[in-house]
């Protein structure tokens, strides 16, 4: 029993980052219609910024702040840079460009930071609390209490702040938004620079637990789309759920289920995103929309 | 001085919706119609003022030529459209749709949104439902409260009757006109209708084919059974 609940509140931690990427990849669906691959090469990409501070001595807390704020403005960037002259074509297109955007960011991070793999320094220590017997690392109960963090944050943002408030308009009717004034382009790009930041927190959380090199977001990005999809992908507090769904599934069936194992542990999210789609597309949480004419 | 004046404005885009170089001030204070057949122009004239179709030509505010500046750029000068179709933003509530509405202003939304539920008791009731669950006839409340909401100096109103019980469609002018000229706004009306428009408004045009076939004071358009008979089918 303790072990399984060990067990559970691990997969819980690595259901967190699955949250937090999915979580970055409905901001992006929801504002801009955009299935964004690229979402884990951008955090993939922002942790190296993390790792690269870090070792120009810069503080561990510091360094995660300083890369939240670039990982906003890069995010705006490739936004305005890249995605904008697209906007409005039709999916298959939108899916090429990010397709793309994640080559130039791996190959450009390779580049960059080469292809070895890296240690990358934990904000939490290896400490582990003693809760009636079950040993939980400060690791995982951190990870879990940042991701609801954040969702507490965007919650509020969306729903209590004006640019929140622009940003679900635009969603829901750009053409609208424009006749009440609202800069849609700039809220678009507001809506990247989130979904980049969120992502790369998600980054710098996962990365002490695996090594950081240019493809260690590759399997977390198919966890968090398999989360993205059960949760509903235009649900931000389905995301995250979802995510806690597959990360403990994942875990515990990687641990109890002896043919599945550690290798095997990536059908779980596969197996997940197939049974959604068909049996329930709009996901746990998506919402249809209510109208009547 | 006019508030707005609209030069040689051309505009083409799909199909059917032309201007072929239409002309026409608007005062401060002024309740001008534009009528006509469908796809004469009408919503292309509106679309041209808001930003929101590609013209050629001149649409003056106040002075200065606003045309080929962005709609968001119109809007906060003060320009609002309640477009065709209305324009509901369904996944929000009511009162967000408002507050939305508002966006271009810092105070006295709370106020202006209290105003808009003394106007549509209706909103009220339904202040935090969906909009996209509302009725066609509470949409378009909506989509005028919201539009007024911007405290426009400007209103463009794109056929307010679609969709609308005669009866919903008369209250529903009777209230614009009340605001109107009790706050000195500005309203160009694209309208169907044109029996009850030409009740409320002070000036008409009547559009054919994308050129202003005849204008006037509305009394006058009104009471020339020829015309009506001829452009406007009633």
């Amino acid at each position: 029993m303790k072990e399984f609940i060990q067990v559970t509140v691990d997969g819980l931690a690595a259901g967190s980052i699955y949250g937090s990427v999915a979580l970055a990849l409905v901001l992006i669906y929801r504002t801009t219609g955009i299935v964004n691959f690229a979402q884990g090469e951008m955090a993939m990409f922002s942790t190296f910024i993390a790792w690269g501070l870090i070792e120009a001595n810069i503080p561990l807390g510091l360094a995660i702040v300083l890369t939240l704020v670039l990982s906003f403005a890069g995010g705006m960037a490739i936004e305005r840079v890249i995605i904008r002259p697209v906007e409005g074509s039709d999916p298959l297109a939108l899916v090429i460009v990010t397709l793309g955007l994640l080559i130039l960011l791996n190959s450009g991070a390779g580049w960059i930071w080469g292809f070895n793999n890296r240690a990358f320094p934990s904000m939490f220590g290896d400490g582990r609390v003693d809760i009636g017997g079950v040993r939980i690392s400060w690791e995982s109960i951190g990870i879990t209490a940042m991701t609801l963090g954040v969702v507490g944050l965007l919650f509020l943002l969306t729903q209590k702040t004006k640019i929140g408030l622009a940003m679900r308009a635009v969603s829901a009717n750009p053409e609208s938004s424009r006749l009440a004034g609202i800069r849609v382009g700039r809220t678009l790009a507001i809506g990247w620079g989130l979904a980049a930041a969120v992502g790369a927190l998600a980054g710098v959380l996962i990365a002490p637990s695996l090594f950081l090199d240019v493809n260690f977001m590759g399997a977390v990005l198919i966890y968090s789309f398999a989360a993205a999809t059960l949760g509903g992908f235009d649900s931000p507090m389905g995301a995250v759920i979802g995510g806690w769904i597959i990360g403990v599934t994942e875990t515990l069936a990687g641990h109890y289920v002896d043919f599945i194992g550690a290798d095997l542990k990536i059908l779980v999210p596969l197996g997940i995103i197939i049974a959604v789609l068909l049996v329930r597309p709009t996901g746990l949480f998506g919402s249809r929309e209510v109208a009547r004419v | 001085m006019s508030l707005l004046e609209v030069a040689d404005l051309r505009a083409t885009y799909g199909q059917g919706h032309v201007l072929h170089g239409i002309s026409f001030a608007i005062d401060e204070g002024q309740i001008v119609s534009v009528l006509g057949p469908n796809g004469a122009g009408k919503t292309t004239t509106l679309r041209a003022v808001s930003g929101t179709v590609a013209t050629t030509g001149r649409v003056v505010l106040d002075g200065r030529d606003i045309r080929g500046w962005s709609t968001d750029k119109i809007a906060r000068q003060g320009i609002a459209h309640v477009p065709e179709g209305r324009g509901t933003f369904t996944e929000l509530t009511v009162e967000e749709n408002l507050r939305v509405g508002a966006y271009t202003r810092k105070n006295g939304v709370r106020e202006d949104i209290a105003r808009c539920y003394e106007w549509f008791p209706r909103l009220g009731e339904r202040r935090s439902q969906h909009a996209g669950s509302l009725s066609g006839g509470e949409q378009q409340m909506l989509a005028v409260s919201r539009a007024l909401m911007l405290r426009p100096r400007l209103l463009l109103l794109d056929e307010p009757s679609l969709g609308l019980a005669p009866l919903l469609t008369r209250e529903l002018f009777g209230i614009l006109e009340g605001i109107a000229r009790d706050e000195g706004i500005t309203v160009l009306i694209v309208e169907q209708n044109a029996n009850l428009v030409l009740k409320f408004a002070d000036y008409a045009y009547v559009l054919e084919a994308g050129r202003i076939a005849l204008d006037g004071d509305a009394e006058q358009i009104q009471s020339e059974d020829a015309v009506k008979r001829s452009y406007l089918g009633v």
